[in-house]
């Protein structure tokens, strides 16, 4: 907010979900910052609640059952939690906005795409329909579709998932947000059109300054795009570094298991099987006392099982969430 | 501007650029039924248009000296017990049934459509209200209250279109919101919502176009519907009034004379039952045509 350079900043943010059995924190005390035309990842297994933190910057958790609180989630300098729903609303698809997982079921199948690529525009500017059409056109030819004039008027089902998720890459930067938000816009496509939606995303971000939010489970991804990243688990934030630092120097156990898991071209086989973290997410609504990785940590310690660890700095922006770094986990 | 384009990039995975309802008329007029319903239906709709240009007779002139006269080169299908011809007085009724079929109908699915897709999307506290209302329509029994409607406000045409529609939004309502709370769970409904649209343009421009389909076939079958029902209250005396001649009337006043002269009553029964298959048989073909999952 004060420093110029932070476009959102968000502090202590926390979602949970009334069910049967009580209240489930899916995001638990999330704070982070995006720089301006920065790109940062949220990377963590599925159910490590980073999709949930992205639809809650959004204001998309549809309350009840949901219900988000945060010390401020500041774009800009303005405080996301404190705006009425209306306002929230203006600003999503103008200064934020999202690209979805799914580009088969992203878009609606009964609207031609510059119905539903322009609907931004339609909705917070006052364009006409012809200087919609040409925007859209304009904006096809930015993310690459070929022959873009004649994907206007034709229906999803009649594109490729590669070229939907173009359109929704394209929806998502008609009106030149500040922040996108992508939740995982290259999971559902295959590997070679994943290498270039990522490409085009970087191009676009350095063209148009957009910061994006990139969330994954592919460190692959993280390594090739981001500036910083935030790894979570089980709806905490567990390392925060730059992705420099995180590949040299991961420090949270999660962490190194995520990169131990990924298998080396160069790496002689000396088993069959691929490393793997043992054991699963664990269930939120039933969450290990202590640390929450302490179950599956092979650096497990006594004090991990009764105390949870608090975001240690390690200098430079690092931090995690470990007792092994935090000089006091040894006494107690 | 075109630099960050592809060239190994895929194109459409479509060989043609058939669409859903190229698809869906496909389907449907590969349908023998279905088409034999259309053409019936259509018959019926020109016929009952041009009906004063077609027939010699007046379906009013009453004639004492003619009643009752059996089929014939002028009367094909006979005369009724004021000697006006049958034939004319049935397809001047088919202009009566065919717009208590449809006006209703469309009315009770317009409320219905709305109704459902309210419940459907607001959820909670809407929801319950909007839909033991509809609980409450269905619950009553439905020919009661048409009878009590006509009753209060008087037999006429447009009291059975306020009655009809009563009874029938409920039904709509309830298999709209099915709907709707299918449609707002895909992922387009979370992006458009992302885009910032109002709840009420997502209502309209991403549930309701996705709900057209359903309604479409709810709309051919619901006709037949009102058919039988405009039939019934006239039969019971609520309904149409003499001497404008619908269906079930004539039906109600030929009975008098089942013994007599049979005709009189069963040939308007047979419309009756013609028009009521030939709305099915759409209906039907429509539903095979239009539902997703019934393609290839």
């Amino acid at each position: 907010m004060k420093d110029q350079s932070t476009l959102l900043s968000v502090r202590n943010l926390r979602t949970e979900f009334q069910t049967q059995n009580g209240p489930v924190k899916v995001v638990d005390g999330v704070s982070f910052d995006v720089g301006r035309g920065k790109i940062v990842g949220l990377v963590g297994e599925s159910g490590s609640g980073k999709s949930m933190t992205a639809l809650s910057l959004m204001g998309l958790v549809s309350s009840p059952p949901g219900k988000v609180s945060a010390d401020g989630v500041f774009l800009d300098g303005t405080n996301l939690t404190q705006l009425h729903p209306d306002e929230m609303r203006r600003k999503r698809g103008r200064e934020v906005s999202m690209v979805f997982q799914e580009p088969m079921t992203s878009l609606n199948p009964v609207k031609t795409m510059v119905q539903q690529v322009g609907e931004p525009l339609a909705i917070h500017t006052d364009m006409g329909r012809r200087a919609i059409r040409e925007n859209v056109l304009r904006m096809f030819e930015t993310v690459g579709i070929p022959e873009p004039a004649a994907r206007l008027d034709v229906y999803p089902h009649q594109l490729s998932g590669g070229l939907r998720q173009r359109a929704m890459i394209a929806m998502g930067l008609i009106c030149e947000p500040k922040l996108l938000i992508a939740d995982e816009p290259t999971t559902a496509l295959d590997v070679t059109t994943q290498a270039q939606i990522l490409r085009l995303m970087m191009a676009l971000r350095d063209r148009v300054g957009t910061a994006i939010i990139m969330i994954t489970h592919d460190l692959g991804i993280i390594a090739e795009m981001c500036d910083e990243v935030n790894v979570m688990y089980a709806g905490q934030i567990v390392e925060q570094a730059s992705v420099f630092d995180l590949f040299d120097r991961p420090s949270h156990p999660y962490t190194r298991g995520l990169l131990a898991s990924i298998p080396k071209a160069t790496e002689k086989r000396t088993t069959e099987r691929l490393n793997s973290i043992p054991g699963v997410v664990p269930n939120l609504a039933k969450l290990p006392q202590g640390c929450r990785f302490h179950p599956r940590c092979g650096d497990a310690m006594p004090v991990c099982q009764v105390q949870q660890p608090e975001l240690t700095d390690l200098g430079n922006g690092h931090k995690a969430r470990c007792w092994l770094h935090n000089k006091q986990g040894g006494k107690l | 501007m075109t630099q960050f384009a592809e060239t190994t990039e895929d194109f459409t995975d479509d060989t043609g650029d058939d669409s859903y309802f190229r698809d869906a008329l496909r389907i449907f007029a590969s349908n023998r039924m279905a088409m034999v319903g259309l053409i019936l239906v259509g018959a019926l709709i020109f016929v009952a248009l041009f009906i004063p240009f077609i027939s010699p007779h007046d379906p009013y002139r009453v004639a004492l000296d003619e009643q009752f006269l059996p089929p014939s080169a002028t009367y094909w299908l006979g005369t009724d017990n004021f000697g006006r011809d049958l034939l004319t007085r049935i397809l001047y009724g088919a202009r009566i049934s065919l717009v208590v079929g449809i006006v209703p109908s469309f009315i009770s699915l317009m409320i219905g459509a709305v109704m459902g897709i309210i419940s459907g999307y607001y959820g909670g506290r809407i929801d319950f209200i909007i839909m033991r209302l509809a609980d409450t329509m269905i619950a009553f029994p439905s020919l009661l209250l048409a009878m009590v409607v006509m009753y209060t406000l008087g037999a006429n045409l447009f009291n059975i279109f306020i009655a009809l529609s009563l009874v029938g939004w409920a039904g709509v309502a309830r298999v709209v919101r099915a709907q709707a709370l299918a449609v707002k769970e895909r992922e387009f409904i979370e992006a458009a919502r992302a885009n910032g649209t109002k709840k009420r343009a997502i209502m309209i421009g991403h549930i309701f176009p996705n709900v057209i389909p359903t309604l479409i076939v709810l709309f051919s079958l619901s006709i037949p519907d009102a058919i039988m029902w405009e039939s019934s209250l006239s039969f019971l005396g609520v309904g149409v009034q003499p001497p404008e001649a619908s269906w079930g009337l004539l039906v109600a006043k030929g009975k008098e004379y089942l013994f007599s002269a049979p005709l009189v009553a069963i040939i308007p029964g047979v419309a009756i039952l013609i028009t009521v298959l030939a709305f099915n048989f759409v209906g039907d073909g429509l539903r095979d045509a239009l539902d997703p999952y019934m393609k290839d």
